[in-house]
């Protein structure tokens, strides 16, 4: 059969402008982490750490997260269906659209139009742009899949289907408002109910869109990677399905201890412990694929990334469900732990698919090998140097903070103010700093490659322009 | 066989998703913000007090602090009775947060006087050495919206006067931050700590508590009455103050009323003594 002319050009576009997001993400978070540490570096009222902090989530989780999902979907769907992307117009809108939003959020954010409820904080307008963009992006991607020249749906399409279909249904409950003005709405729920809507919403936009996808992209390039199948077949398909049913039950473990009703506490700790099972279902998938190809991990830079990010998704998935637990989180939670644990998902797991997604695309759309094999090696290993000190630095210091929060007197008195267990968390707050700092150098480092491949890279024998001109 | 169908894959992981939706997300609409937990105390937000919060929300207050205390003793102890679902029906959006950089803020409401909210806002430094917390003292420079503030109430179907919309004019951002604040968890009355039995100073004519009672004033209360017990413009003058030990512990541990004085309890019987030693042994000087 002979290889349908794939649109590539839609893939390069959206690899560039999510490595672009994704480097402000970081560098605001770089500026935001030393303005916890030197108030003196905000700049009000625009570059205070209360409006810069969601345009660092929203740049990093929706420019380079969900912009690099958008690349390796778009790159992926035209692959397992064999067939060329339904609409190439519609695929140039979703770029743009993506583009204007991302940037309509940054401005937006910075003036200080939000909503506050985290991970979704734009305000109407931005949100009825989302929905645009999703839609045209769910459309392309259910025609590609139903023209498919490939009968079987693929495991990376079942997840590409779920993420569709859930981040649409939890970004429209959750960002129900009324508008007072153009840039000024209030919530449709109040108090309580808002709070559990939206973390129904927060925790399911990291099943939807920051779980779902990665795994996508992690049954494809790994096998891919490696040359080999992936170890089961039946094991993916209950891990999927145990997935997208169990996870939708567990939003409340963020609000353990809160007015949110005791039963939805009670499920929500319980699914979050249940969902080990599918989460580890394809952690094991992933490790047992590489039965006697372990070897691989030395020589072949796709499969360090790919292991060290599905292995960073299973210490989440075992770390989530243990602050899940009412006494664990009763002790944990509010403290600097948690962004310790997010960033492990967001730094570790998520960016590490997705840069070895990008490292296995872009040779193979550019036609030329990757530049330096070596500064990819190097890139490995300060990102992961600069994750595990930014994650293990607050950590400890999350522990220390809950230690002096509940520490008393033989009074039965408080045995420390809250300042002084703040003072406490400058040293930690530093650590984090110097941990971002060498992730963002690595990160540097990856475009810079990148950058040399598509103009001095040598031209790749197995490169797709070359495929189709016969010369491989 | 669903493999090969997306139409039927899509009703299907539809349907897996809203199980858990359903039960989770939106049966608990049956229970909350019902008759069952409300709480007859709590009122609606003021004109002013609803553009402090929105003042709050547009700034990202809630990127540090929480507003909710959980039914934990030491939380309790640090911040007072824990959070109730019946004293957040008029929040929308609601401010719970997810971290603690700053203290949880869901009493702060009457703690402090308002100077010393105004003193703080403008440089939070001045009155907590070594915060972290960025100045706010550009709300002063800001006007208020009266009309805009009247579509809000009008969309949130708040009660409002005239009085209070035309009152707004006269009033800056700085103001509303502060009404807020003052605001927060008041719907429910505060529990006062019972002092059981007679009071007696452990550490009467004890010198050797001296420096820890300075330190533990330097902490607590210099910030308000000055590091020479001075006063400022928030608190009164204190080197001369004659008290009985007895009446001034519970002064302390109590705190006045309404802004008057945070209460201290919280910081354990033992150091409130020694800080009594410590503000007593000053007059004799």
């Amino acid at each position: 059969m002979e290889t349908p002319a794939y649109n590539t050009a839609i893939v390069k576009s959206f690899v560039n402008w999510s490595i672009l997001w994704g480097l402000v993400a970081i560098l605001v978070g770089v500026i935001a982490s030393l303005q916890m540490v030197l108030p003196e570096l905000n700049f009000a009222p625009y570059l205070t750490f209360g409006r810069l902090r969601p345009l660092h989530t929203n740049a990093g989780l929706y420019g380079w997260g969900v912009g690099s999902i958008f690349a390796m979907f778009l790159y992926i769907v035209q692959r397992l269906c064999k067939v060329r992307l339904w609409s190439d117009k519609l695929a140039t809108f979703q770029l743009w659209m993506f583009n204007a939003t991302i940037i309509g959020a940054a401005v937006t954010l910075l003036l200080g139009y939000t909503t506050s409820k985290e991970y979704s904080e734009l305000e109407w307008p931005l949100d009825v742009m989302v929905v645009v963009l999703w839609v045209a992006f769910a459309i392309n991607i259910i025609m590609t899949i139903m023209k498919r020249r490939e009968e079987q749906m693929y495991i990376s399409l079942w997840y590409m289907l779920a993420s569709i279909i859930g981040v649409a249904v939890l970004y429209l409950v959750n960002s129900a408002e009324v508008p007072v003005s153009l840039f000024k709405s209030y919530s449709a729920f109040a108090g309580t109910n808002d709070a559990n809507v939206e973390w129904w919403f927060g925790h399911n936009a990291v099943a939807m869109a920051f779980t779902a996808p990665p795994l996508a992209m992690f049954y494809y390039f790994l096998p891919k990677s490696t040359g080999v199948p992936i170890y089961s077949h039946r094991l993916s398909i209950i891990s999927f399905w145990s997935l997208v049913f169990m996870y939708l039950w567990t939003g409340a473990h963020h609000l353990l201890w809160t007015p949110v009703p005791d039963w939805v506490q009670t499920l929500a700790m319980a699914f979050s412990v249940m969902l080990i099972a599918p989460s580890w279902g394809s952690v094991f998938n992933g490790y047992l694929s590489m039965r006697g190809q372990w070897h691989q991990m030395k020589e072949n830079y796709l499969v360090k990334f790919l292991i060290l990010g599905i292995t960073f998704y299973g210490l989440q998935t075992l770390q989530g469900p243990m602050q899940a637990i009412r006494s664990f989180s009763a002790f944990i939670h509010y403290t600097d732990w948690v962004p310790a644990h997010i960033h492990m998902g967001t730094m570790g797991w998520v960016s590490m698919i997705g840069f070895a997604g990008i490292y296995y695309l872009v040779p193979r759309i550019y036609g030329r090998e990757l530049y330096s094999i070596p500064l990819a090696n190097l890139h490995f290993w300060l990102v992961l140097i600069g994750q595990l000190i930014w994650s293990i630095s607050l950590w400890v210091a999350g522990v220390l903070q809950a230690g002096m929060w509940n520490a008393t007197n033989a009074d039965g008195s408080l045995a420390y103010s809250f300042m002084e267990s703040m003072i406490e968390m400058y040293p930690y707050w530093w650590a984090r700093t110097f941990g971002g700092v060498i992730y963002m150098l690595g990160v540097i480092l990856f475009i810079y490659n990148l950058f040399k491949t598509t103009r001095a890279g040598e031209p790749s024998p197995i490169s797709e322009i070359a495929v189709a001109q016969g010369r491989a | 066989m669903w493999e090969k169908k997306p139409i039927l894959f899509l009703i299907l992981a539809t349907a897996a998703i809203l199980v858990g939706t359903t039960i989770t997300m939106i049966l608990p609409f049956a229970w909350v913000n019902t008759d069952a937990d409300r709480i007859e105390t709590v009122t609606p937000y003021s004109p002013l007090e609803q553009e402090g919060r929105d003042i709050y929300i547009r700034d990202g207050c809630n990127n540090c602090h929480t507003q909710t205390i959980r039914p934990l003793v030491t939380e309790v102890l640090r911040y007072g009775e824990y959070s109730k679902s019946g004293e957040f029906v008029y929040d929308r959006p609601f401010l719970w947060g997810s971290k603690r950089t700053g203290p949880d803020l869901a009493r702060i409401g009457g703690k402090y006087p308002d100077a010393w909210h105004y003193k703080h806002m403008t440089a939070p430094r001045s009155m907590v050495p070594r915060s972290n917390m960025p100045d706010y003292g550009w709300y002063r420079d800001n006007p208020l919206d009266p009309e805009m503030i009247r579509r809000k109430m009008e969309v949130l179907g708040f009660p409002y006067t005239e009085e209070q919309i035309s009152d707004l004019s006269k009033r800056n951002e700085m103001d509303a931050i502060v009404a807020y604040l003052q605001k927060l968890g008041t719907g429910v009355k505060k529990a006062e700590a019972v002092i059981v039995g007679e009071l007696h100073n452990p550490y009467q004519n004890d010198s050797s508590v001296l420096e820890d009672g300075k330190a533990q004033f330097a902490q607590h209360c210099a910030a308000c009455h000055g590091d020479n017990l001075e006063g400022s413009d928030i608190a009164p003058n204190i080197s001369d103050l004659d008290m009985p030990d007895a009446d001034l512990y519970e002064l302390i541990f109590n705190g006045l009323p309404d802004g008057g004085m945070p209460s201290f309890a919280a910081v354990g019987s033992e150091r409130i003594w020694k800080i009594v030693t410590f503000i007593k042994h000053q007059k004799t000087h």
